[in-house]
């Protein structure tokens, strides 16, 4: 046998959305559901009362923000379950005996994970249309920073799924840190906005320059400029697979 | 034949410093049933998790069918196929997808016909739509044998296959895997049940305290484990072994109250009746008789505890 092991990756990849289409309707209902919800909240009760901010209304420039927010959760939650399920269960002895190499459990486990990411991405963004104006400035390059995005968020969810040794852990991480790094990054306000000390402090933000760079592929210009926010996604996404290299290399957390 | 497994110095000491595995040296001819015995924590289970990539040994080659496990483990591991000890399965999953998904991840391109035959043969077809959850205990162990032919393995491992397993299961499995082996399969089964060895192997190998200390024809093994202790317990104490009972290697035990003779119960003639007769003609008087089998734990602690037993044994 020579070149990838095909049939495993499509295997896994269909089995993973088999398992998400599972959780269907929680699935896309709830990231839809909460899209109203902020737009009910932020868009027409503050927002009707908010300054346009750069020339943007309110309600528009919060929605690259939202479909951010919900896009890193979202990975790193389906990407970390994916692979930390089998590991709770014990079905994780298949995977380990079967002849699949790292890089393919990594595309069919992060693939599918990345495929939802994107619908869910995608499910908001119709939602958002609904409710406001949207231009849509470069609608490939926001496909694309979208599909990067997904991609670099799973990894790092597939990341934690084979750190976490319990439920726990598993969503630690999500919730402890990724959550206020989003709120704080500008999702809801343009970080110009910030009084100073708290606008430097920001520019630690990682989520920042990722937002900033969303909003540009949007209405053509962010917090930052997209330069930044193109090396900050692709640093991103070399230091995600650099630690799955590492950990199937030395068999961390998976083989004893 | 040629040896479709091959160990040579596979040892195991886990991150705690647990050694599970001292030095293991061993070749399975390829066809054959090979039983590996021994009590819990003996290290069978990290021996086979070993070989099919699980564990990592810590030393050692292991080569499957001629290829080595580290450097062609693509060719090794869609050799293999696993039936783990553990019920593990994707509770939500039907069992028909569950067994195409063993296929596909082991890298063979789909094959319903295959797939049905192998439920098939573990009655699982009537079952193929159910999901995973609402099957039974034994009903799930036939999933994961499923799961493990899907990709059609030529060395099949079976981890405490009949644990907790009932009778109609057990013969089913057994049917299974003759008709295996006659497909030209290797089997290497893990038990704790000597009758199981019994039954099914060709070759057995004892593992204890994580070093193969026994690997022997089954026919052979089994003669040694024949073995039967007769106690005859004396109404008066004797000083010592009467010479005239020296054709049966009497010993004397209990302070004298009682005689022990060890003879082979498959033997066409144990010398039983003759040992009593003789004991009626001495005038040696006793109240009662027991008979005691050798049992697999016996045999343990005496391969254990006796090394020179334990040579003897091997050579």
């Amino acid at each position: 046998m020579s070149g990838l092991n095909l049939h495993a990756i499509r295997a896994i990849y269909l089995f993973e959305l088999h398992r998400f289409q599972r959780t269907l309707m929680t699935g896309l209902l709830v990231p839809a559901l909460t899209t109203t919800l902020y737009f009910v909240v932020f868009g027409s009760a503050i927002g009707s009362r908010m300054t346009e901010i750069d020339g943007i209304a309110y309600g528009a420039f919060i929605v690259p923000g939202l479909i951010m927010l919900s896009m890193f959760t979202e990975s790193i939650f389906n990407a970390s379950f994916g692979i930390y399920m089998p590991k709770y269960s014990g079905t994780i002895y298949e995977l380990l005996s079967a002849p699949v190499s790292a890089l393919e459990t990594i595309i069919a486990y992060v693939g599918a994970a990345a495929t939802k990411s994107m619908i869910v991405g995608l499910v908001i963004l119709a939602t958002a249309h609904l409710f406001v104006d949207l231009p849509i400035a470069h609608p490939v390059a926001m496909l694309l920073f979208m599909l990067v995005i997904a991609i670099s968020f799973c990894l790092f969810g597939f990341i934690l799924g084979i750190w976490a040794q319990s439920f726990e852990q598993l969503q630690v991480i999500p919730l402890l840190v990724v959550m206020p790094m989003t709120f704080l990054g500008g999702a809801f306000y343009s970080i110009h906005m910030l009084p100073e000390p708290w606008r430097t402090a920001t520019m630690f933000n990682p989520v920042v320059y990722l937002i900033s760079g969303f909003r540009w592929t949007f209405f053509g210009k962010g917090d930052v400029a997209m330069g930044v926010s193109v090396a900050f996604v692709s640093g991103m996404l070399v230091v995600c697979l650099a630690v799955i290299a590492w950990m199937f290399k030395t068999g961390y957390r998976l083989k004893k | 034949m040629t040896a479709i497994l091959s160990l040579r110095g596979v040892t195991k000491q886990y991150a705690s410093g647990h050694k599970a595995l001292g030095s293991i040296d061993l070749d399975v001819e390829e066809g054959e049933i090979f039983a590996l015995l021994g009590p819990n924590g003996a290290g069978k289970t990290t021996l086979i998790s070993i070989i099919c990539g699980i564990v990592r040994a810590s030393g050692g080659t292991v080569l499957v069918a001629g290829h080595d496990i580290e450097r062609d483990y693509r060719q090794t591991r869609s050799t293999i196929g696993l039936v783990p000890q553990e019920l593990t399965t994707d509770q939500f999953e039907r069992v028909i997808d569950t067994v195409k998904f063993s296929r596909g991840l082991f890298g063979k391109p789909r094959n319903d016909a295959h797939i049905e035959k192998v439920l098939r043969d573990l009655s699982l077809w009537d079952k193929r739509n159910a999901k995973l959850q609402e099957l039974s205990g034994g009903m799930k162990r036939r999933v994961m044998i499923a799961k493990a032919l899907a990709h059609e393995p030529r060395l099949l491992f079976l981890d405490e296959p009949t644990a907790g397993v009932d009778v109609e299961l057990r013969r089913d499995m057994w049917a299974l895997v003759r008709q295996l082996r006659e497909s030209g399969a290797t089997i290497i089964l893990t038990t704790h049940y000597i009758e199981e060895a019994e039954d099914m192997a060709d070759r057995v190998g004892v593992i204890s305290g994580g070093e193969l200390i026994l690997v022997e024809d089954k026919a052979t093994l089994m003669k040694k484990l024949g073995k039967k202790t007769l106690r005859i317990t004396l109404n008066e104490a004797l000083v010592t072994v009467p010479a005239e009972l020296s054709d049966w290697s009497v010993t004397l035990e209990g302070d004298g109250m009682e005689l022990e003779y060890v003879f082979d119960s498959q033997a066409e003639r144990t010398g039983i009746s003759g040992l009593l007769g003789r004991l009626g003609t001495l005038g040696i008087g006793y109240k009662d008789l027991n008979t005691k089998e050798s049992s697999l734990e016996d045999i343990f602690v005496d391969l254990v505890h006796k090394p020179a037993a334990r040579a003897e044994r091997v050579a």
